[in-house]
């Protein structure tokens, strides 16, 4: 034999063993510190576990700790992405278990910040997401009008990401008034982008090759993985808890919810974009109908809830957050358990990835959008 | 078919159950010998609660609660189930067979509170490392490495 | 022992050679892509097109062996610890270290509970300090700043403002 034949020997014989590979918990594509274990044979995916933990903060046990408005700052920390969301689920619980009437203004007001974060956070996703399949321009792109984005949040909050903004009983402060003309600027170019985005890397035949029939998730599949947001209406799902379970002002306003119909990675990414261009409509209606009056509610100075407990749930930009909270009638909650959308979500890529190609497992990873902080809280 | 029509029903097939209205939810008490029975009952009747929003648990002090949120998608009703679980060994069958999301619930669940669930396909701490010792969701949990300074803060 | 840490017996001429050195150093600190928290994400606005910090000489790196700067963004439980020394070991010498945020300073908000390290530099020798929950961009780049200062002084204890 040959050295040549035995070196195609030896590569054949290679190709036919199954590896397990490392993948992060620092890779660049993880969008974080997710770990996957791999086991790949030749260049197929045979199964890809992930390893959760890197990120895993204590959250729940140090709210039992806190007082209920303190809680409000650290509830930023866990999806910092969306905070105002983050925030907006925790205000709600607590508001229901208060039996607390919310002023409307202070409604349409978290209506109008909580959809400029959902903008955001997808224009990010839409950045690193072109990034992960090798395009870096776009990024570049979003993080220009991101940065203009948040310019406008730190307007009205003070802060550019972790805002702590929202309050028990409404938020922290009113719309200052140069903060109207400049959103209205703001949203005609992040529409621009959105169009922009759709021309040069959604209709790209090279994306849409990367993306399109790549880590199929069917509709029952989502369902009884329990997957929400974007990645379930990718699956042709039109739940949307704005729409299903209205919370806070959602019924008023007129908004399409955008569903995909193969439930691939390019559907996924069409959805998002999408979102972008309705999360802009219902800016434009709140701002239209945004009423008189007071935004914070009479709160007395220490908050106890009665004794007794609530799950709420909103529509933040990964999916169902849910809150579930646990009164004992003291200043701090007994018990707070967050229903993280990306933790659910990043269950079922095991599924969608077996079978995939190496080189897809990245797209597919990234199509599901997940945030470490709120992964492992 | 309203929700509380069949929780009646449920009731009438499952003796060792309750159900009640807190606020607008309804929360169904189960027997933890019974948790895996009702469940799949749950999932296949009635308003067909087949989404699994979350499963976690809550440390009462003197058991553990264990707490579905479930919704049915299609009916659009919501459903919170409960069971009671002995503290010192906390065991129950697993759900991983009716909603493939229990999976990492229940590990999270086992991680953070010690319950084991049995049948699970591979019960293994999920956000703490392997060699971590304790439960420190329990309400009685002491981090070893801040005993010493304790009273000092 | 790296040329910082033991400079030559100092002499006119290696006093010159030294700060060559230190000069390319500091104008070409390429960074490790290491986002562990919320500060990742000022660090990747920081990296984009408003603040750009390849003005400075900093390009991120994938490898930990092709880097020479690790910003530890955000906090470090008991999990990641043995993964962030592992990383800084791989990473050649010289190399400095930032701690961007009051996680990696001190723990931060999570200071204290029962997975957490208090502050990165129980596990890896810190550089910079940067407080901030997160800090902006522009404090990122001062951190930077400060760091390339040190690095042309080496024989200073602390950083001159």
């Amino acid at each position: 034999m040959t050295t040549a034949e035995k070196t195609a020997t030896q590569s054949e014989e290679v190709l036919e063993q199954v590896l397990t590979v490392n993948f992060g918990p620092q890779h660049p594509s993880t969008h974080g510190v997710l770990r996957v274990v791999a086991r790949i044979r030749g260049e197929y995916l045979q199964d890809a576990e992930p390893d959760l933990g890197y990120l895993h903060r204590c959250f729940e046990k140090i709210a039992e700790g806190w007082t209920y408005p303190q809680i409000v700052p650290l509830t930023d920390r866990l999806d910092y992405l969306a905070a105002i969301t983050n925030e907006w689920a925790y205000v709600l619980a607590v508001e229901k278990l208060l039996g607390l009437q919310v002023p409307e203004r202070a409604e349409y007001i978290r209506v109008i910040v909580g959809e400029l974060q959902r903008i955001l956070s997808h224009l990010l996703w839409m950045g690193a997401y072109a990034l992960d399949l090798g395009a870096t321009t776009p990024f570049l792109y979003v993080f220009q009008e991101r940065e203009r984005l948040y310019d406008l949040m730190q307007l009205v909050t003070g802060a550019r990401m972790t805002y702590n903004y929202l309050r028990i009983g409404g938020v922290k402060r009113d719309l200052p008034p140069e903060f109207f003309p400049l959103l209205e600027k703001a949203l005609d170019n992040v529409l621009k982008v959105a169009d922009e985005y759709q021309a040069l890397v959604l209709e790209n035949v090279i994306f849409q090759a990367r993306t399109k029939g790549i880590g199929v998730l069917p509709p029952d599949l989502a369902r009884q993985y329990a997957i929400s947001g974007p990645m379930l209406r990718g699956s042709g799902v039109a739940w949307d808890l704005r729409r299903s379970e209205p919370y806070s002002v959602y019924d008023r306003f007129d908004f399409a919810v955008p569903t995909g119909q193969n439930g691939d990675c390019y559907d996924r990414a069409v959805c998002r974009v999408e979102e972008i261009r309705q999360s802009a409509r219902i800016i434009r209606q709140a701002v239209a109908g945004l009423p008189a009056g007071e935004v914070r509610a009479k709160v007395p100075a220490a908050i106890r809830p009665p004794a007794g407990e609530v799950y709420t749930a909103i529509e933040s930009p990964r999916g169902e957050l849910g809150v579930y909270l646990v009164s004992d009638g003291g200043p701090q909650p007994y018990r707070l358990k967050w229903r993280a959308p990306s933790f659910v979500n990043l269950q079922v890529l095991p599924e969608i990835a077996r079978g995939a190609k190496v080189a897809d497992f990245i797209a597919i990873l990234g199509s599901i959008d997940i945030i470490l902080g709120e992964v492992d809280r | 078919m309203n929700l509380e029509a069949f929780l009646t029903e449920v009731k009438s097939r499952f003796p060792g159950a309750s159900f009640e209205q807190a606020g607008q939810d309804w929360v169904l008490r189960v027997p933890a010998a019974e948790w895996e029975a009702v469940a799949g009952y749950l999932a296949g009747h009635g308003p067909r609660f087949d989404y699994l929003s979350s499963l976690t648990a809550v440390d009462r002090g003197d058991r553990l609660e264990l707490v579905l949120h479930l919704r049915a998608l299609a009916a659009g009703e919501r459903l919170t189930v409960k069971t009671d679980l002995n503290r010192e060994q906390p065991e129950v069958a697993s759900v991983t067979g009716i909603w493939k999301t229990a999976n990492w619930h229940e590990r999270e669940v086992y991680d953070l509170f010690g319950v084991v669930f049995r049948g699970h396909p591979k019960l293994r701490r999920i956000l703490l490392a392997e060699d971590f010792e304790g439960h420190p969701l329990r309400k009685d949990y002491v981090d070893p490495r801040r005993r010493k300074v304790e009273g000092q803060a | 022992m790296d040329l910082i840490h033991a400079p030559f017996v100092p002499g006119v001429i290696q006093t010159t050679v030294d700060q060559v050195i230190n000069w390319s150093r500091k104008s070409s600190l390429w960074y490790m892509l290491y986002g562990i928290a919320c500060c990742s994400i000022e660090m990747m606005a920081t990296g984009a097109s408003r603040y750009d910090f390849d003005r400075f000489g900093l390009i991120y790196r994938g490898s930990p062996r092709q880097s020479d700067l690790m910003l530890v963004t955000g906090n470090v439980n008991l999990k990641m610890a043995k993964v962030l020394k592992q990383l800084y070991d791989q990473m050649a010498e010289p190399k400095w270290v930032i701690a961007v945020g009051s996680c990696a300073v001190s723990g931060g908000p999570f200071r204290g509970s029962y997975n957490m390290v208090d502050g990165v530099d129980q596990v890896v020798p810190v550089d910079v300090y940067l407080p901030g929950c997160p800090p902006r961009p522009e404090a990122l780049l001062d951190a930077v700043l400060k760091l390339q200062r040190k690095i042309m002084r080496p024989q200073r204890q602390g950083v001159a403002s």
